[in-house]
């Protein structure tokens, strides 16, 4: 077998040194009920050649993106990944470490995660960040869990306003049900959501605003910043898409108090949902009750600037049933692509780039919108933006997908109803060709 | 798994520096690096674009004005940068990684090709469904290679690492008893040994911790546990083998008691990889379990993740699974992506999405690769590893507890009573050595723990290296060359550093005056 280097004469001076005729003398402590004489009814070893075969065939049934025109989104973006980024993330060094708990030695991790934290403050408009979260949805879990604690566990609600992402709605009550927090929810349909303002009284530790929101609208954070500060909440700010921040203003200029998000868009490919990176951001004050591994600066014995993850008294390992969240392993190898692709675009890209999903979008969003039985819901949006078809959204786009194009989301997908709005996105991977395969196609079919 | 920061000093003593300096702080294949914000600037970019078209903006006004400071570098700048940064990493395919409970077994880079598939890494997780078969079959084929290793009859694949994994398991556990009105059984019984996220997990599903003490032998004490017993108890989380590296000989009648009072048994599947091919976890009477797809099915670390935590679950708890699952119905696959009709039960969604696909690609390779065969012997070396590790310091180190181990060897600090030397020193001088240390003052219950895990990707060549260079640290610490410890590492990119004042006066992002200051 090509990865385990022992053989039998390795194997047989070995268990001499140990002093048992036989490996069975090894596990002598499990039940004799329970050992398993025959090998399990699972394949055998196969060569690389053929499992690469396998799963070659497997892969060629899915229709990737990059092989269609491609207008999906909802929380996962299709952008170009310079190739370096990949090339970097799979050097062993990086690939092949483990959490950097030993710091002399892990110095390059370390490093990589300050300026990952740095970054995502940085983007956010807030004053810190975390080394990362499994994905946006958990990191919108831990944050309204997190709201909870710095209110000292007094008030236990949490309004979700309307456009926040289904899924990051349910993974948040999911969380919240066996805590005793109690969520005022509204559904989500398209329009800013004035009533969550109302929702907020002197029970409610958060309001979770997102924006852009699901439905692609950008929604201005500054009422519910004043409104929730007035109740003495917090305002926890949501994105779905960090490149829009290429563009918007941050969440931590309009007054949020920490804001969670998915990272993908930058160096994390789709995958099919994951891995991704939540990114988690909040102000100084808060940062004893924030989740997750934090990285920070500080001096070796000869005086020399170096990194090491600290404030561990919040995490579990030191706090156990007290700590802040469970969370150990969380996205490494996620933050080094978000930060290498950070790096490689700096200021000037990340805006370049931002301004053309924005341009690409608007392009679309006309064209489709003048087709008949199409209609655009959005008054303002980013790089994504809700349709509503004289159609079922969900027949339309299996119909564009059978003309190999995939054409969006429907909004069904995500809520099990509102089945004639559609939520469609344009990237900078987006071309004028594929613009006008859209419109063509889209046309065919509603007419 | 982690480090623990109790019982260990964590401000190095100041180091002299009368060593050889050099002029530019480089030395020689060892580069200095300053962060990207010292030496990029906004306006440089590594990546050219087309430019935009000229359209009406629809940003309603919310336009960023303001700069956001983030510097860029070009393409050669960002390599040279992340190349001369990972050379302070250590790596398993460097060197020996021994992290007890940690599993840093190989890579192998197959699995890495499969994952950047396009039809694996580049499909959308809304794509509709019909065009994304050949994903959700890899999803359910994983999950029967998981049942069928495990012994299970259902497998939750949308965890995102192990301690999500935890959480899915005693949510299901919560699940059915709420689901059964057994809503006064809130007490979860966890053994003092238990790694941090078993407690805090149980925590976060709104159960109460009860600690079970350890016997001598290292073992969960089952007097202790009887005692525990009662109608309140919603269930154990127990791990193994445990965090001792052994296996729990009581186990079936932990199962059977736990049973008998009406709770559920977690186990934490950690250490899975001790057992693949020869114990099914499910002829031990167990409830639920997450497996690290990260460390008994390899897919790489990656400097702390991402990780992938499936969670097989038994008959009575497998209704409740998470949202969403695959099912197949014929020829096709589908999803069950809502809480109505057959997601009904389920006690909700955990994550956007359908899991870690990433994993699951590489995962799915490593076991097809290896075959029921070659799971089997991996496991039967990696214990062997383990026992010939124990074997060849028991004369000069301190096993914690006697007789054989399974995959990974727990020795106390016993050897270095009376050298002035602590275990922190002895794993300092270890980095010198060219090895990472082994997990330290981790468990709990044994003093100055250290605990090493070689895996079944060591050559018998290069633990003979090892252990030589582990026989010669332990004889120098006998012989209380405390100096040559306390000082260590001197070989490493940097000195010990000082945790301390990272946690007293907490710097967590470059700032321009925290620079200026300097």
């Amino acid at each position: 077998m090509r990865y385990l280097p022992l053989n039998e004469n390795d194997r047989a001076e070995m268990l001499a040194k140990v002093g048992v005729d036989s490996i069975d003398d090894l596990f002598v402590d499990v039940p004799k009920a329970a050992v398993l004489d025959d090998l399990i009814d699972l394949p055998r070893y196969q060569s690389e050649a053929a499992v690469e075969r396998y799963m070659n065939r497997l892969q060629a049934k899915n229709m990737s993106a990059g092989a269609a025109p491609f207008f999906c989104g909802a929380g996962a973006y299709k952008h170009h990944i310079p190739s370096s980024v990949d090339h970097l993330i799979q050097r062993s060094e990086f690939l092949t470490a483990y959490t950097p708990y030993q710091p002399e030695i892990s110095q390059g991790t370390l490093q990589t995660l300050f300026e990952f934290q740095t970054q995502v403050a940085m983007l956010t408009g807030m004053e810190v960040a975390n080394a990362s979260m499994y994905d946006g949805s958990t990191a919108c879990a831990e944050a309204v869990v997190m709201a909870t604690r710095v209110a000292r566990g007094k008030k236990m609600k949490a309004v979700l306003a309307s456009g926040l992402h289904p899924h990051y709605a349910a993974a948040t009550q999911t969380v919240a049900q066996y805590l005793g927090i109690e969520l005022a929810h509204n559904a989500a349909v398209p329009g800013n959501d004035a009533n969550a303002i109302d929702q907020i009284d002197e029970q409610t530790a958060c309001i979770v605003v997102q924006s852009p929101n699901l439905f692609g609208e950008i929604v201005d954070l500054e009422p519910y910043a004043e409104a929730a500060h007035a109740a003495g909440a917090l305002l926890i700010a949501v994105f779905n898409e960090p490149v829009a921040f290429g563009a918007i203003k941050s969440p931590g200029e309009q007054g949020a108090d920490i804001v969670v998000g998915e990272g993908q868009g930058i160096g994390v490919g789709l995958n099919f949902g994951g891995p991704h990176v939540g990114l988690f951001a909040c102000r100084q004050k808060l940062i004893r009750q924030m989740p997750g591994r934090i990285c920070g600066e500080t001096v070796d014995a000869k005086g020399e600037r170096g990194f090491v993850l600290t404030l561990s008294t919040r995490e579990q390992h030191i706090r156990r049933e007290k700590a802040t969240s469970n969370i150990c392993t969380n996205s490494g190898l996620c933050c080094l692509a978000f930060t290498i692709h950070m790096t490689l675009l700096g200021e000037a890209g990340l805006r370049q780039m931002a301004a053309i999903n924005h341009a690409n979008a608007c392009t679309l969003a006309d064209k489709l919108s003048a087709i008949e039985g199409v209609e655009l819901v959005n008054e303002t949006f980013f790089n994504e933006f809700t349709l509503r078809l004289s159609k079922d959204a969900d027949q339309v786009v299996e119909a564009l997908a059978a003309k190999g194009i995939l054409g969006g989301v429907p909004v069904s997908r995500l809520t099990g109803d509102q089945k004639d709005l559609l939520l469609v996105t344009a990237t900078e991977v987006v071309t004028d060709e594929d613009i006008e395969a859209y419109v063509a196609s889209l046309t065919d079919l509603m007419s | 798994m982690s480090m623990s920061s109790k019982g260990r000093p964590t401000s190095p003593v100041a180091a002299n520096s009368n060593e050889h300096e050099t002029v530019s702080g480089n030395k020689g294949l060892m580069q200095a690096e300053n962060l990207i914000f010292e030496i990029g600037t906004p306006r440089r970019t590594g990546v050219d674009f087309e430019p935009a078209k000229d359209v009406r903006s629809r940003l309603g006004g919310m336009e960023r004005t303001s700069e956001i400071g983030l510097p860029g570098l070009t393409e050669p700048q960002t390599l040279r940068h992340y190349v001369r940064l990972s050379q302070k990493n250590y790596a398993i395919d460097l060197g020996v990684y021994p992290l007890g409970s940690c599993t840093m077994k190989h890579n192998p880079r197959l699995n890495e090709k499969v994952a950047r598939m396009p039809g694996f890494g580049d499909v959308h997780p809304l794509q509709p469904q019909s065009t994304v078969q050949g994903a959700l079959e890899l999803i359910d084929e994983l999950a029967h290679w998981i049942c069928t290793l495990t012994g299970m009859p259902a497998v939750a694949m949308t965890p995102k690492a192990g301690a999500h994994g935890e959480w899915c398991g005693m949510a299901a556990i919560r699940a059915k008893l709420d689901a059964d009105g057994q809503t006064h059984k809130r007490r979860v019984l966890v053994p003092e040994s238990a790694h941090g996220t078993n407690p805090a997990t149980a925590a976060q599903c709104g159960f109460s911790i009860d600690e079970i003490p350890a016997s001598g032998d290292g073992r969960v004490n089952l007097a202790a546990l009887k005692e525990k017993l009662g109608d309140d108890v919603a269930g154990i989380m127990l791990t193994n083998p445990n965090t001792c590296g052994l296996f729990e000989r009581d186990i079936i009648e932990i199962a059977e008691l736990i049973h008998s009072v009406g709770g559920y048994f977690y186990c934490d599947g950690a250490n899975f990889n001790a057992l693949v091919g020869r114990v099914r976890p499910g002829d031990l009477g167990i409830d639920a379990m997450h497996l690290n797809l990260h460390k008994t099915f390899s897919t790489p670390h990656g400097g702390g993740g991402p990780g992938a935590g499936p969670t097989v679950l038994s008959d009575a708890l497998k209704d409740h699974a998470p949202l969403p699952f695959v099912i197949k119905d014929g020829e096709k696959y589908r999803l069950v992506e809502h809480s109505n009709g057959e997601g009904a039960d389920s006690f909700g969604r955990m994550c956007a999405f359908h899991g870690q696909m990433g994993m699951f690609t590489r995962a799915l390779t490593y076991m097809m690769s290896h075959g029921s065969d070659g799971l089997r012997q991996a496991t039967e070396d990696a214990v062997l590893n383990a026992n010939y590790i124990q074997s060849s310091l028991s004369d000069v180190m301190t096993p914690a507890f006697g007789g054989v181990c399974m995959h990974e060897a727990l020795f106390d600090d016993r050897f270095l009573e009376n050298t002035g030397v602590t275990t922190l020193d002895f794993a300092k001088a270890m980095i010198d050595e060219g090895y990472h240390p082994m997990t330290m003052y981790f468990p709990l219950v044994v003093h100055g723990a250290m605990l090493v895990e070689p895996t079944e990707s060591e050559s018998k060549q290069e633990l003979d290296r090892f252990i030589s260079a582990m026989r010669g640290l332990a004889v120098r610490a006998k012989n209380k060359e405390t100096a040559f410890f306390q000082t260590a590492p001197v070989h490493a990119p940097m000195r010990r550093l000082d945790e301390t004042q990272a946690a007293r006066k907490p710097v967590l992002r470059w700032t321009e005056a925290v620079a200026a200051s300097e």
